[in-house]
């Protein structure tokens, strides 16, 4: 297939690899912020190709990790009223909420329905006019404009019945709080999906203020392996700046007709990271003119807020403090058939990853 | 759920496409990309085109990858 | 285990295998391991039996439907087990307000299938229950064979070594794409048809003449990485596959890159595990290769000597990463 199967050419990454273990000259240490990325490192064995004086870091790039139980437990609490559906991405029906998840809410009759689109979710609205249908909106600027412009097409078409209960977040206030944090970094494996809407520029101030080199990066082996590469050279060069290896995808300025819908319909709020508590203008919320399709607007919720089972350690997880094998829950009483946590039922969360795609040992 | 793969413009109605991975078809709005016609690539997210390839760059990603083997400057 | 059962444990992996375990096995006090068929000995005759439920949904999907894929699963556990399968039963669940002409055209094909396998449909029983009750159309089928001479191995694979290849008649993945696709509730649509087909006259010409077959199974739900893991867990080795030599169509391999599902975890209905002793594996592949249910087999890998009984992927990059059991479902309701 076109544009991937180059990038996956065995000989291209032997070199690559190469490249990479003739560059090192001390010990590195590189955050992957995104989870298409974590799962692609673990997917393709790319740990095992590395050398040992590599460590990458997985971080709070996996929008349903970083989805706090409060939003499941409003889901599940929509999904038990009366003539309403809940329209969701497929990651999202297993996390565990408080007390159950979507998946147990549809074995015990809610209308639950998985879809690919926002456009899907419309649809559905459309052909179903005497109920409500709710579109469970997460994701990062890769996904939120296709939610801005579902609601704008909600709104041209007087679809009454439409409604967004959104969780939708932005990445660079997330990867700033990880350096505050003080997680020991040389750089970061940037997300490639992400820029693509949002443009290289976010990211400076990563080098600008911080020092921290940054390469946005591609999805296929030898995307990654390269884009190690260009941090290495960026750490041993001492010259941190926001470097481009995804340039088939990704320009400095972004897709700016994306941007426009999503700035349109969407404004930065304050929001709740699981593991990071509430990072400011971090979220996305309806702006005032598409108010009306907040779903909390229409019909409030009350939930039992629950704090999170306390040995998981999800939270650190997600910040890089730590990893799956620090925790005393990770394949052991919690693991893809009993997901204790967010990271463990995402097919892009790290524990779920490192639990398929585990090495040898 | 949050992934995106390349794949060509195979038919266009209005704003909406089918693309192609592979040979597995699936619908694309193209409400965030312009002149969009069939044969272009495109990347496909939760329904959506989000970016046009560039034909150019991906050619010149490859040729870089091959340039990296011959120089190793430091 | 969980006060109501869930879809997550139908889906032929971990789940299923414990609710098995936990519920059946014992109470009827099942031999271990379990194997695709049974293998019955009375008054000097040696039987295969075995017995199918078949849920899928939709009932018609390209390639088949759900009367076509009775026969073809119960001829297939029958013929993996080192049987020649002979005579079916056909148990029928019928939703009151179920098209007739949809039944007969279902009934239609498992005649001719029956006909194409060699097989006898001899016996069967109809239930119809109030609308609601059933979702449309259920068939349970089971199915008997004589056990060819010297193939009790074949099933538990006791025989099995390291060194010892194994093989598949072809790509992966085709029927759990092919019935996700006639869903038409995710939108998109593929060329993809099923592969499902009946084996056992492919299974007869290499068991006819390769005398070096050590083991064999069907993949069905939880597709080849359910196999391997049952495998390992079965002989206490392990076994290494090289991602590369693993054919899946490039429709299924789109649609699985789009949608996040691995090939190595989807459900086949015409595809056979063979573990062939070494040095008899190119044998193996001519004959698949010269039929047309086998046109694109290919030796994926080797049974190695590992006591942590692990399947390793090679990964088509050189990387490496361990093939798990699958956990709960990709997809619900494949066959």
């Amino acid at each position: 297939m076109k544009y991937i199967d180059e990038y996956r050419n065995k000989d291209l990454v032997m070199k690559l690899t190469d490249l990479i273990n003739k560059s090192v000259r001390r010990d590195y240490t590189f955050m992957e912020v995104c989870g298409g990325h974590t799962a692609a490192i673990h997917r393709f064995g790319i740990t095992s190709l590395l050398p040992g004086n590599i460590k990458l870091i997985s971080g709070p790039g996996c929008p349903v990790c970083v989805t706090g139980t409060d939003f499941i437990d409003k889901a599940i609490a929509y999904s038990k009223m009366e003539d309403v559906i809940i329209t969701t991405f497929g990651d999202l029906i297993r996390v565990p909420g408080s007390a159950s998840s979507l998946e147990k809410e549809k074995a015990a009759g809610a209308d639950i329905r998985i879809v690919l689109s926002g456009l899907d979710a419309l649809e559905i609205a459309r052909i179903n006019s005497e109920k409500k249908v709710i579109f469970l909106g997460i994701g990062f600027e890769t996904t939120a404009p296709g939610t801005a412009v579902t609601i704008k097409l909600a709104e041209k078409d007087y679809i009454k019945n439409f409604f967004l209960l959104s969780a939708h977040k932005i990445m660079p206030p997330a990867m700033e709080a990880i350096i505050k944090e003080g997680v020991n970094l040389d750089g970061f494996i940037c997300p490639g999906h992400v820029a693509t809407i949002t443009g290289s520029a976010v990211f400076n101030f990563i080098p600008e203020k911080f020092n921290l080199s940054c390469v946005i990066t591609g999805f296929e082996p030898a995307d990654i392996l390269q884009s190690i590469l260009m941090l290495i050279r960026q750490v041993n060069r001492n010259t941190p700046k926001v470097e481009i290896q995804y340039s088939r995808a990704v320009t400095v300025n972004g897709n700016s007709i994306a941007q426009r819908h999503l700035s349109e319909v969407f404004e930065p709020c304050n929001a709740q990271w699981r593991g990071f508590g509430v990072i400011p203008s971090s979220g996305l919320m309806l702006r005032k003119d598409f108010e009306r399709f907040n779903v909390e607007n229409n019909t409030p919720v009350r939930i039992n807020f629950q704090e999170d089972n306390e040995l998981c350690i999800c939270g650190e997880i997600l910040r890089g403090l730590k990893t799956p094998y620090d925790c005393p829950l990770f394949a052991d009483i919690c693991f893809p058939e009993n997901p204790l946590g967010a990271c463990m039922v995402s097919n892009e969360g790290s524990c779920n990853t490192y639990y398929k795609y585990r090495l040898t040992k | 759920m949050c992934l995106s793969i390349p794949a060509r413009i195979v038919s266009i109605d209005g704003i909406m496409a089918e693309v192609s991975a592979g040979g597995a078809i699936f619908k694309a709005g193209l409400h965030m990309i312009e002149n969009a016609k069939v044969g272009d690539y495109i990347l496909l997210h939760a329904g959506f085109a989000i970016q046009k390839i560039s034909e150019k760059e991906a050619a010149e990603t490859i040729k870089l990858f091959e340039e990296m083997n011959n120089s190793l400057n430091e | 285990m969980n006060d109501f059962v869930s879809l997550n444990q139908g889906s032929g992996g971990k789940l299923t295998h414990e609710l098995i375990e936990k519920v059946f096995v014992k109470r009827f006090g099942m031999a271990e391991p379990l194997t695709d068929s049974a293998i019955l000995k009375d008054s000097g005759f040696t039987l295969a039996f075995t017995t199918d439920s078949y849920v899928v949904d939709p009932l018609f999907f390209p390639g088949g439907n759900i009367g076509k894929l009775a026969v073809c699963g119960t001829v297939n556990d029958l013929a993996v087990s080192g049987a020649d399968p002979r005579y079916i039963a056909a148990s029928f669940i019928i939703e009151e307000g179920f098209p007739m002409h949809d039944l007969v055209v279902i009934a239609e094909s498992m005649a001719e299938e029956a006909l194409r396998a060699g097989v006898k449909i001899v016996a069967g029983d109809t239930k119809v229950v109030d609308k609601g009750k059933c979702d449309k159309l259920f068939i349970t089928t089971s199915g008997t064979g004589i056990l060819k001479p010297d193939m009790e191995h074949i099933g538990t694979g006791k025989r099995i070594k390291p060194g010892d290849k194994l093989i598949i008649n072809g790509p992966l993945g085709n029927h759990a794409i092919a019935v996700l696709g006639a869903r038409n509730n995710l939108s998109f649509s593929t060329p993809v048809t099923s592969d499902c087909a009946s084996l056992n006259h492919l299974i007869h010409n290499v068991l006819d003449i390769c005398k070096e077959i050590r083991f064999m199974r069907d993949l069905t739900r939880g597709g080849l990485a359910t196999v391997l893991n049952e495998l390992a867990v079965m002989i206490g080795s392990g076994i290494t596959i090289d991602e590369a030599s693993v054919p899946v169509d490039d429709p299924v391999k789109g649609l699985c890159e789009m949608l996040g599902f691995d090939p190595l975890y989807l459900a086949n209905e015409g595809k056979v595990l063979i573990v062939a002793g070494t040095g008899e594996e190119t044998r193996v592949l001519d004959i698949l290769r010269s039929d047309p249910l086998g046109k694109y087999a290919e030796i994926i890998g080797e049974i190695i000597p590992d006591k942590k009984k692990l399947v390793v992927l090679n990964t088509s990059v050189g990387g490496k990463r361990i093939l798990d059991m699958p956990s709960g479902l990709q997809l619900p309701r494949i066959c």
